[in-house]
């Protein structure tokens, strides 16, 4: 299998008043083509950074080192106006916050059309019937009156829905769906992952999906990467990793799988403490400090990224259920 | 159903310039009465005892403040203006003062915009170069200088010592354009220095805030070109901002232009208004003030309605 995309020693931080802060810490990982991947981690632990930054769409506060390749072509050596040539087609997203990711003085048409035309060459009447095509697809009940409709005048649930017919308008071959749910009410979130799933077979596409909720990857991801302060800190298959667990922060996650009687948006907080400061690197662990299992050794040494025979990657001195 | 609900939008802001009128003639209508002395005796220090009590009663000054009120407006409802105490209807003068008064505050609204704008977008688009700054800069300077000093820096600079255009006076617009504009480019450059600064540093401020928003990083990842996301999604939420400011701005607009008429010798309001407090005629400055307040309301109420037809985020908040 070849990789679609491929991120070497992949590190993005931004210049804050602070001080640099580092937001993605040398990420290595790697896509096939038709994977489902999902990245985990709690809130503030590097995302939508990464997810963003892999795509290019970084404000210019952001730095990043390290290597994006997308089918074998290098994207930080791209200039901009190339790079533009990869979104909406070669790659998209799919937004956190559907109450902020459609401009609220277009119409829905236009915003849907707009792509079309722009980047598939398409005429106005095409790129409309497309559209209403699109709109169906996602489910929305009434795809003509939606096209005239203002963002304001929809709910989260049916926005993000139509931020998802936007993203695959131009069928893209990678898509990163950021949170998709985690802004939706909990009826509706089931919905839309079961939407994504659907789309994903009939366009063929790769998915990074990406969540701070353990139960989401469980049903929708071939492979989990979880990540803690801007670090993978462990990858697996996502049967592998359920079945044989090796980080103590990944075991902590799943202690904290929100259940179905809870609102939405409302988050956890079972692990104790918080994340560390971005801005101040520790010398050891990044996780130590609420870590249950933490020793002296985690405090001053950094634990290295472990791949075991299976291919199953930890970063931890004393892994559950041992090394192996 | 949408042309139902936007037309009572629109009667509702209607009635409420009316009630707003009538609050702000009584305040004025009261305010005339509270002057120190006798207003008959101001208006004619000569007039005998008996005079002035007829002046005073015809004035309703004899009776409370709702009747005199009324004795006052009932006129104005029907057209009429009153009369100069010195002779002459006031109707006339209202009527050849506001068109200049209009049109200098159009023009500097349309000048202001024409110019803030393209400055705005390419401050935005350019922020933090060279060109950005120097443009913030000079504006800032030329905003720090009061208006009537720009006003008559450019009328001895440009009109006297250069001579392209009249330094001061008015001409019509029957009397033909080109002399009309002629007359009007100084006070209406005058005029425009300061809604150009602040609409330009407004847009340019409100055009890098939309460009930190979500909805401008997704329209990037469409893979559309900088020019058009700037055009097709920072512009316009950001000039909905600038079109409401612009609005709040004409009464402040109103207030600048009747001064700057006086420095240009423009015969419009605020030369009939300085007039009229020179030569103690209350009953025309009552019409005057009614007038200009007219004229205010109706500016901010057209742009309020505008508003709601351009930004679908206000229809919402009706609806
Ligand atoms: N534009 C930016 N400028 C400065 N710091 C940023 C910027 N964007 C993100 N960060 C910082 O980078 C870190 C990672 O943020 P990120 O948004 O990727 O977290 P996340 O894992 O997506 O969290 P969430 O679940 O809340 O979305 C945070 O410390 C955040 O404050
Ligand atoms: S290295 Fe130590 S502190 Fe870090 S996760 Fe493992 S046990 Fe915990
Ligand atoms: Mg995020």
């Amino acid at each position: 299998m070849t990789a679609l995309i491929k991120l070497t020693d992949f590190s993005v931080s931004f210049s804050t008043p602070r001080g640099d802060l580092h937001a993605v810490r040398g990420v290595d990982l790697s896509i096939n083509k038709g994977e489902s991947v999902g990245i985990v981690g709690e809130s503030g632990s590097g995302k939508t950074v990464l997810s963003r930054a892999t795509m290019g769409l970084m404000p210019s506060t952001a730095t990043c080192t390290g290597s994006v390749e997308f089918n074998g072509v290098d994207l930080s050596r791209l200039s901009r106006k190339d790079l533009r040539n990869y979104w909406g087609t070669g790659m998209a997203m799919v937004f956190q916050d559907p109450m902020t990711s459609l401009n609220p003085v277009r119409r829905i048409g236009s915003q849907i059309t707009e792509g079309l035309i722009v980047r598939l060459g398409m005429s106005k009447e095409q790129a409309r019937g497309r559209a209403i095509e699109l709109l169906d697809r996602v489910r929305i009940s009434d795809p003509f009156a939606t096209m005239k409709k203002y963002p304001g005048e929809l709910s989260g649930g049916m926005r993000q829905r139509i931020v998802i017919a936007i993203a695959i308008a131009c069928t893209p071959e990678l898509l990163f769906a950021d949170e998709p749910t985690t802004a939706l009410d909990v009826t509706v979130q089931a919905q839309v992952l079961e939407l994504l799933a659907e789309l994903r077979q009939e366009f063929n596409m790769t998915m990074l999906l990406v969540t701070h909720d353990l139960g989401v990857v469980a049903g929708q991801t071939d492979r989990v990467v979880v990540m803690y302060a801007g670090q993978i800190v462990e990858a697996a298959t996502t049967k592998e990793l359920f079945k044989n667990m090796k980080m103590p922060y990944t075991e902590a996650l799943l202690k904290s799988i929100p259940r179905l009687d809870q609102q939405a948006g409302q988050r956890l907080k079972v692990i104790t403490g918080r994340l560390p400061d971005p801005t101040k690197p520790e010398p050891g662990c990044a996780f130590a400090p609420r870590c249950l299992y933490a020793t002296d050794k985690c405090r001053s040494e950094q634990p290295p990224l472990v791949t075991t025979q299976t291919g199953h990657q930890y970063r931890c001195f004393f892994p559950l259920g041992g090394a192996n | 159903m949408l042309r139902m609900k936007t037309l009572k939008l629109i009667l509702i802001r209607l009635g409420q310039v009316a009630l707003v009128l009538l609050g702000a003639t009584f305040f004025v209508s009261i305010l005339v009465r509270q002057l120190p002395g006798d207003i008959a005796y101001m208006i004619n220090p000569t007039a005998t005892a008996a005079e002035r009590a007829s002046l005073r009663h015809e004035l309703g000054l004899d009776r409370n403040y709702f009747v005199s009120y009324w004795m006052w407006l009932s006129p104005i409802l029907r057209g009429d203006f009153g009369f100069f105490i010195f002779g002459g209807k006031v109707l006339p003068v209202i009527k050849s003062a506001v068109p200049p008064t209009l049109q200098l505050i159009f023009y500097t609204q349309i000048v202001a915009l024409a110019v803030a704008i393209p400055l705005g977008i390419t401050s935005a688009y350019k922020q933090g170069t060279r060109f950005d700054r120097f443009i913030s800069t000079t504006l800032f300077s030329l905003h720090s200088i009061p208006n009537f000093g720009i006003g008559l820096i450019l009328s001895v600079l440009v009109g006297v010592k250069l001579g392209i255009v009249p330094p001061s006076g008015y001409g019509r617009i029957s009397d033909g354009l080109l002399q009309h504009f002629k007359f009007m480019l100084l006070p209406v450059m005058t005029l425009a220095i300061a809604p150009i600064s602040s609409y330009t540093r407004l847009l340019r401020s409100e055009m890098i805030a939309t460009m930190r928003e979500d909805f401008v990083t997704l329209a990037k990842s469409k893979g559309l070109s900088n020019v058009r996301i700037l055009f097709r999604h920072v512009l316009r939420p950001s000039s909905i901002t600038l079109m409401t400011s612009a609005a709040l701005s004409m009464g402040g607009l109103i207030g600048g232009a009747l001064v700057i008429e006086i420095i240009f010798v423009i015969p419009g309001m605020g030369t009939q208004l300085a007039k009229a407090i020179g030569a103690r005629e209350f009953i025309a400055l009552q019409s005057y003030v009614v007038i200009v307040a007219t004229f205010y309301l109706l500016f901010n109420t057209i742009v309020d309605i505008l508003i709601t037809f351009v930004d679908p985020r206000t229809r919402n908040r009706h609806a």
